[in-house]
């Protein structure tokens, strides 16, 4: 396959950056997004240039570390899969594919097509977490979870902090990662001691870095981990619910 | 012939094991461990390397007790280290159901499965903490799979005959990792722990055989910084990457191990590297990796090859009678969940054999079609569904109506730095957590252990043994920037990157990191031979010169490049390959994923040598000029079985 590509190429944040076209000749239909730039960036130092700086890890589409945006959505033209796993099956000889960073105002471009994604984890430490220490937890037995439950907070635990949710949204908010976060919480006994003051936390975090949700839901069709649209929802519901609470933990 | 004399030390290495029955050494060790008062324990710095399960554990358990610690990692995030694709499952010697299942039946199949390459007393203690780490990843919120009545649902792996998994449908690495990354950022919101992220760790400041710091570059900027300590964890996983096409994440390396390992750290087993039998087969030529199916599979999937050399009649066209179900025919008792050693040798003898299958005849069956005609689709989907649509995404073939394809790919290494049984290294104050440790699983690791062990190092050994350590240097200042020792450790690893990108030539590290594959695939593979070994070993050497000599590192260090980051990887990988192979030579034995053909049994099993080899090889680095170490050392650790007396493996 000849696939002609336009990256966005970026030499540091504070640099201007444009898109250069190249064209790569021996393109496979097997290949994934990332094997593609590999294949790109060998023929780039071979002619003696600087390869694309992207990032990708696992290849799998667990690790989130992969997230550029393939003809201007993104993770690329399949919906709800992470840029690792589009394959060039999905587009033709001949095709022109447009490669850049994933856009949003929270997450600055560090370099071509990687972005400092920091943010998100501000989040998390805004009270996304469990506060029991090593060692100290109860038997997990004694505490029941019926099977529906577990399977529901598996739901929205199974984001991988992409960050794809951020970019695809007009307003650049991060309502379905934090959503997911706190739905995942809520919906377990093990979270629900301070989950009012965890909700608090996230949304003051997120309200700070990233822009309001206007619940268009873009997010949700390129989510690679099929967060569900109520994610959106739980940001407000969560937030309202710790209000009537006033200042208390749970 | 490449190798002559392997030099040997004397005398055997100490590994600091209680005296007297494994099962209570642990119970007793903790009593003996000394203490560090909460209120001196903010006088200690210690550096973490790597957040993965074992690195993110240690460093938030550290930081919960009040050290202060600065953890390091190279992605942009904790929480994407690799221990989020270990996908299957968790193992814990609970034991609560009535299949037989006990701690003491746990430490028996670990160190079976391992081929009694293992320390005993170390699975012992593995087993122990293994019932405190499923209540703690439960406690801050890892949503484990639960029965309908409520209670936490296990299924079986291989090399296993009871059901003592514990997992979150097939996500659980995901989900501990994503845990386990929060408690790490509740101590950096805590203040007690300082993350620094998209930082490689480059070398280590070590005087007079003790750790001092650590030298990182921040991989953004390119800044060389020093980080004094009191003491530094490796937790930064394992080193099958070197196969390139590996199971691994594309990141992952051995450098903060293999740069440790020049400053003085033995390197244990290097030989060990197991072939994770269902990966999926390599396809196409710009094929990054050989992405994983999860073993779990194999609870319901079922392996085969067509009867027929050659026969290349689509999966469903091939009838039953002519379909050979090769595990289940050779290991009745234990069938598709044989271990994995087992299993992917048995997958080569096929596929070598003429029966392998796909368009490169380089993989089995794994098929699903009896599964899913009992169970229903339904069922299988919610086991095993996110895994059958990874498939489908790397494929682009439909698992529910085709069998899949898989093929034994290079995936966990038992092999790392050489640590005691308080997992310090023989660097004092370095110690070693997860899969860059060697002391659990032998010479073959069992599915679902690899979640466990780093668990338990970085939350429930690690925590103990370090304040061990430290109560014994109380008070002690921590090593000056401008110390000789740190500059001089700056100075070297800023000649390194120095050397890379001076070499000048044409070649990327990617294209050098691919060839270094194919030769450990063919000569330290699934298979080995003497012959093989030396031959690899000459290829390797040849192809380190060519490397430093037709390298082309674009750029400069003072800035993101990942072109020098990877040079700087496969710079070691090619140094540590060549010990892969002078391990696995020197060790004149079959044993679990270390097959020599000239050790076989008549049936072609894996054929140990126990009068001789029942030790663990920890080989000690010799310097040579760059890029051409000198011949290694083998120390020797003497192994010894109370609990679980030596035996032959019989999985029929």
């Amino acid at each position: 396959m000849r696939i002609t590509l336009e990256v966005w190429r970026q030499p540091s944040a504070q640099a201007p950056g444009d898109f250069v076209t190249y064209v790569v000749d021996d393109a496979t239909p097997e290949m994934s997004m990332p094997e593609l730039l590999d294949r790109l960036n060998d023929q780039i130092v071979e002619a003696g240039g600087e390869p694309v700086a992207f990032e990708s890890d696992c290849r799998e589409g667990i690790c989130g570390c992969c997230g550029i945006t393939v003809d201007d959505r993104p993770h690329g033209p399949v919906a709800n899969t992470p840029t690792c796993q589009q394959h060039l099956r999905n587009f033709s000889d001949g095709d022109v594919v447009r490669l850049e960073p994933f856009r949003s105002a929270a997450f600055p471009v560090v370099k071509d097509l990687v972005v400092d994604r920091s943010a998100l984890d501000r989040v998390v430490r805004g009270g996304g977490f469990v506060s029991v220490d090593t060692g100290t937890a109860p038997d997990a037995e004694d505490r029941q979870i019926t099977f529906r439950r577990a399977e529901k907070a598996l739901d929205f635990a199974a984001c991988i902090g992409c960050g794809a949710c951020v970019a695809a949204c007009p307003n650049g908010a991060a309502h379905l990662f934090s959503g997911a976060l706190l739905t995942h919480f809520s919906t377990l006994p093990q979270g629900r001691p301070e989950r009012s003051r965890r909700a608090r936390g996230v949304v003051k975090a997120v309200e700070a870095e990233f822009g309001p949700c206007s619940t268009y839901g873009e997010c949700v069709e390129v989510c690679p981990a099929g967060i569900p649209l109520a994610a959106v929802a739980a940001v407000n519901k969560e937030m309202m619910r710790a209000a009537w609470r006033r200042g208390s933990d749970d | 012939m490449t190798i002559l004399d392997i030099p040997r030390a004397e005398p055997p290495l100490d590994g600091h094991t209680p005296d007297g029955d494994p099962a209570t050494a642990w119970h007793r060790a903790k009593l003996h461990y000394k203490q560090v008062s909460p209120l001196n324990r903010r006088k200690f710095t210690i550096v973490v390397v790597g957040t993965g399960l074992a690195g993110s554990g240690a460093a938030a358990a550290l930081g919960e007790l009040g050290f202060n610690v600065v953890a390091y990692t190279f992605h942009d995030a904790a929480r994407r280290a690799h221990s989020v694709a270990a996908q299957g499952g968790i193992n814990a010697a609970r034991g609560r159901k009535v299949d037989g299942d006990s701690l003491d039946r746990f430490v028996k199949d670990t160190v079976k499965g391992g081929d009694f390459r293992a320390r005993e007393a170390d699975v012992f203690r593995l087993a122990e903490e293994s019932v405190r780490v499923i209540d703690h990843m439960d406690a801050i919120g890892a949503p484990f799979a639960r029965e309908y009545g409520g209670q936490l649902r296990t299924r079986s792996f291989g090399g296993v005959q009871v059901s003592r998994t514990y997992y979150t449908r097939g996500q659980t690495g995901q989900q501990l990792q994503v845990a386990a990354a929060r408690t790490l950022q509740r101590q950096v919101a805590a203040g007690t722990v300082e993350l620094r992220t998209h930082r490689e760790v480059l070398d280590l400041v070590v005087t007079d055989g003790r750790v001092r710091g650590v030298v990182a570059r921040d991989l953004r900027t390119g800044a060389i910084e020093v980080q004094a300590a009191h003491a530094v964890v490796l937790a930064t996983g394992g080193y099958g990457k070197a196969f390139f096409h590996s199971t691994l994440a594309h990141n992952s390396n051995v450098s903060a191990a293999w740069r440790a390992h020049r400053r003085g750290a033995l390197f244990a087993s290097p030989s060990y590297l197991q072939f994770h039998p269902t990966a999926l087969p390599v396809s196409s030529q710009w094929q990054s990796k050989t992405t994983l199916m999860s073993e779990s599979l194999r609870n319901d999937g079922r392996i085969w090859v067509p009867k027929k050399a050659g026969d290349d009649r689509p999966a469903n066209d091939i009838p039953e009678e002519e379909r050979d179900y090769y595990l289940e025919r050779k290991y009745p008792a234990y069938g598709n969940l044989a271990p994995r050693d087992i299993s992917s040798r048995a997958a080569r003898e096929q596929i070598e054999a003429g029966h392998g299958v796909g368009p490169l005849k380089n993989s089995v069956y794994l098929d699903f079609r009896d599964a899913i005609q009992r169970l229903g689709k339904k069922i299988i989907e919610q086991r095993y569904g996110n895994l059958f649509e990874m498939y489908a995404d790397c494929t682009g073939e439909d698992p529910y109506t085709v069998p899949m394809r898989i093929a034994p790919g290079a995936h966990f290494s038992m092999g790392g730095l050489w640590s005691d049984y308080d997992m310090q290294t023989s660097i004092e104050g370095l110690f070693v957590g997860g899969e860059a440790g060697w002391g659990y699983h032998g010479a073959n690791r069992l599915g679902a252990n690899s979640l466990l062990s780093a668990c338990v190092d970085g939350m429930f050994t690690l925590p103990h043994t370090i304040p061990n350590y430290l109560a014994g240097h109380l008070n002690e200042p921590l090593l000056a920037d401008d110390d000789p020792a740190v500059t001089q450790t700056v100075a070297d690893a800023t000649g390194r990157l120095e050397a890379l990108l001076a070499v000048g030539g044409k070649t990327g590290s990617d294209r050098f990191h691919r060839e270094l594959g194919e030769i450990l695939y063919r000569g330290c593979g699934v298979a080995r031979s003497k012959g093989g070994l030396a031959q690899a070993i000459d290829e390797i050497r040849d192809l380190r010169h060519r490397f430093w000599s037709d390298l082309r590192v674009p750029g400069t260090g003072r800035e993101l490049n990942q072109e020098l980051e990877k040079a700087g990887r496969v710079a070691d990988y090619l140094e540590l390959a060549e010990l892969m192979c002078v391990d696995a030579y020197d060790r004149d034995e079959s044993c679990g994923a270390h097959f020599r053909v000239d050790h076989q049994t008549r049936d072609g099993e894996a054929l140990r040598d126990d009068r001789n080899w029942c030790f663990v090889s920890a080989w000690e680095h010799t310097p040579g000029p760059l890029g051409q170490p000198g011949m290694p050392v083998r120390h020797h650790e003497p192994l010894t079985f109370a609990a679980v007396p030596l035996q032959t493996r019989n999985y029929q």
